[in-house]
């Protein structure tokens, strides 16, 4: 198992109350698999992700992986002073590659995401969905065994993040990693991954961890994909409510919550 | 076919046109700039020129442009002026480069450990408001009438800003990027020197540019008040005193000035240019 998540809980302490993030949670996911976590906001999925990545340390349990797993954030956070093809060099430059070498495997990098055109230019020149191919680029030179994505397509517009899953997809049917993936959109969850794993609101715990066998490429209003996103909607839709429960006032009436919008964004920042 | 290629073409002239007249634009607004500061600056000359001919002051106090023009020539061919200049100069690289190493290791101390930022905090922020000139008269005792002397003054007036620009640009950072040099694996003096340091550039620049500002008043001060030193610009300027000379002292004035606008003009300015352009766009 390229990732084994045992028993893990998150406590935060801040200003001196304590707040779960995550709690008791186990997740074992083969090698290659693509998973998708899946939450209303607050639920823990990111911390799950940076705890898999060791940016954060955990609270109880213990979480095995193999490898330094890399990440791509919600935004691209590229260096700015650096060309796009020394932003993808820069991890391999810390690790005492050679000039020579680093810049070949970061241009091959750039051309998985077909990006090798504007190797030379720099991240104010690209457009949203560059900067995050870049980014996707520069994890993918490290050659991780686990790739970590929280919200990656998040910031972008509906048009370039269809573009963006179809590149990922493609990208991940070439090089078979092992992908965690953070999303807020069921949609997004089941166009992708092999396996949806869904958050209750806080503290996260694991509701559902079902399997999409449906082959790619896929359309959510097919019948078996349809019936699983009802399924899921519903599971997600009840801890979202939660989550407005906990925000709202003691007179609200609850449930508008479980109306089917086109793009189930339920659980997105507010 | 033909249409659309046609119709591409027309789309490229147009893009093309409308970048000529941009283009266009900006060279007409520059030369106005230009136009603006010619005519400003010659009616202040000539502003000048009319008060000192209208002799209400004497010629001791106020002399015209044309006896300080030509005492500016003199000090020149006298061969006191180039050495004086070497001398403020050097004084200043040496200076400014010790404040850009003790700076930039203090700024990164505060904006890193929190122990050093509610210790020393305070401290810079307090020294950053002292006239640095103020330690001229312990630096004379501490290190004797030399050169050590003056150049603590001129570190003691530019470190400060230096300072708090680099804690200030760290601290402004956004979250991601420190994340994103963790998951890459950059750790310690790699990340200082790879991504906290170059991060920052255009607030530590600022900072550089407000520092070399507080590090040349400090040297003039410093040159004008110590007389056993190596004379340097601010020298002249006592020496015209002396002599009371005022066509020289306003002439040393003149080079004060046009030394420290070279600097801003030909080493800032265009730093700061090439670093706004490819920083500019936020969060990149």
């Amino acid at each position: 198992m390229p990732v084994s998540i045992q028993r893990v809980s998150k406590t935060y302490n801040r200003y001196g109350t304590s707040v779960d993030a995550l709690d008791d949670v186990s997740l074992n996911i083969p090698d290659g698999q693509f998973v998708s976590l899946v939450g209303p906001s607050g639920c823990g999925k990111s911390t799950l992700l940076s705890l898999v990545g060791g940016l954060e340390t955990l609270s109880r349990g213990q979480i095995s992986r193999t490898g330094q797993p890399a990440i791509v954030f919600q935004e691209a956070a590229l260096f700015p002073w650096r060309t796009v093809l020394d932003n993808v060099a820069f991890g391999l430059q810390l690790r005492g590659v050679g000039k020579r070498e680093r810049r070949d495997r970061a241009a091959s990098a750039l051309r998985m995401v077909h990006l090798a055109r504007f190797a030379e230019a720099y991240p104010y020149e690209l457009s949203g969905g560059m900067r995050q191919r870049a980014a996707i680029a520069r994890a993918l030179v490290l050659d991780p065994t686990v790739l970590l994505m929280d919200e990656p397509f998040g910031a972008l517009d509906a048009q370039t993040r269809a573009l963006l899953q179809d590149e990922l997809l493609s990208v991940w049917e070439r090089t078979r990693k092992t992908v965690l993936f953070v999303t807020h959109s069921l949609d997004e969850a089941l166009i992708l991954s092999d396996r949806v794993v869904l958050f209750s609101a806080r503290p996260g715990r694991i509701v559902a961890d079902v399997a999409v066998e449906a082959p790619r490429p896929r359309d959510t209003a097919d019948p078996p994909l349809a019936a699983l996103q009802r399924h899921l909607r519903d599971l997600l839709a009840a801890e979202v409510e939660k989550v407005a429960r906990a925000e709202m006032d003691a007179d609200w009436e609850g449930a508008a919550v479980t109306a089917p919008s086109p793009e189930q964004n339920v659980g997105a920042d507010i | 076919m033909a249409e659309s290629i046609s119709r591409i073409s027309t789309a490229a002239n147009r893009e093309q046109a409308q970048s000529e007249t941009e283009a266009g634009v900006l060279r007409r607004s520059q030369r106005r700039a230009w136009g603006g500061r010619l005519l400003f600056f010659s009616s202040l000359l000539a502003l000048w020129w009319g008060l000192a001919a209208s002799g209400v002051w004497s010629a001791s106090l106020l002399p015209s442009p044309a006896a300080v023009a030509a005492s500016l020539a003199e000090i020149g061919a006298s061969g006191l002026l180039l050495p004086a200049i070497a001398t403020s100069a050097q004084r200043m690289m040496i200076g400014y480069v010790i404040s850009l190493a003790v700076g930039t290791m203090l700024g990164l101390a505060l904006a890193q450990v929190r122990a050093v930022d509610e210790t020393l905090g305070p401290v810079v922020t307090g020294l950053q408001s002292l006239p640095s000139i103020s330690w001229l008269p312990p630096a004379l005792l501490w290190f004797g009438a030399g050169e050590a002397a003056v150049l603590f003054v001129i570190v003691m007036g530019a470190v400060w800003s230096i300072a708090q620009a680099v804690r200030s640009g760290v601290r402004s950072l956004p979250p991601l990027t420190l994340r994103a040099a963790q998951m890459l694996g950059a750790h310690g003096p790699r990340l200082w020197w790879h991504v906290l340091l170059p991060a920052t550039l255009p607030t530590f620049l600022t900072g550089m540019r407000l520092g070399w500002a507080f590090a040349w008043r400090a040297l003039m001060a410093g040159e004008l008040l110590s007389r056993s030193l190596r004379p340097g610009v601010g020298r002249l300027l006592s020496q015209g005193r002396d002599t009371q000379d005022m066509a020289m002292m306003l002439a040393v004035i003149v080079v004060i000035l046009a030394f420290g606008l070279a600097v801003d003009r030909l080493l800032f300015l265009p730093l700061e240019r090439v670093v706004a352009r490819r920083w500019g766009v936020e969060g990149a």
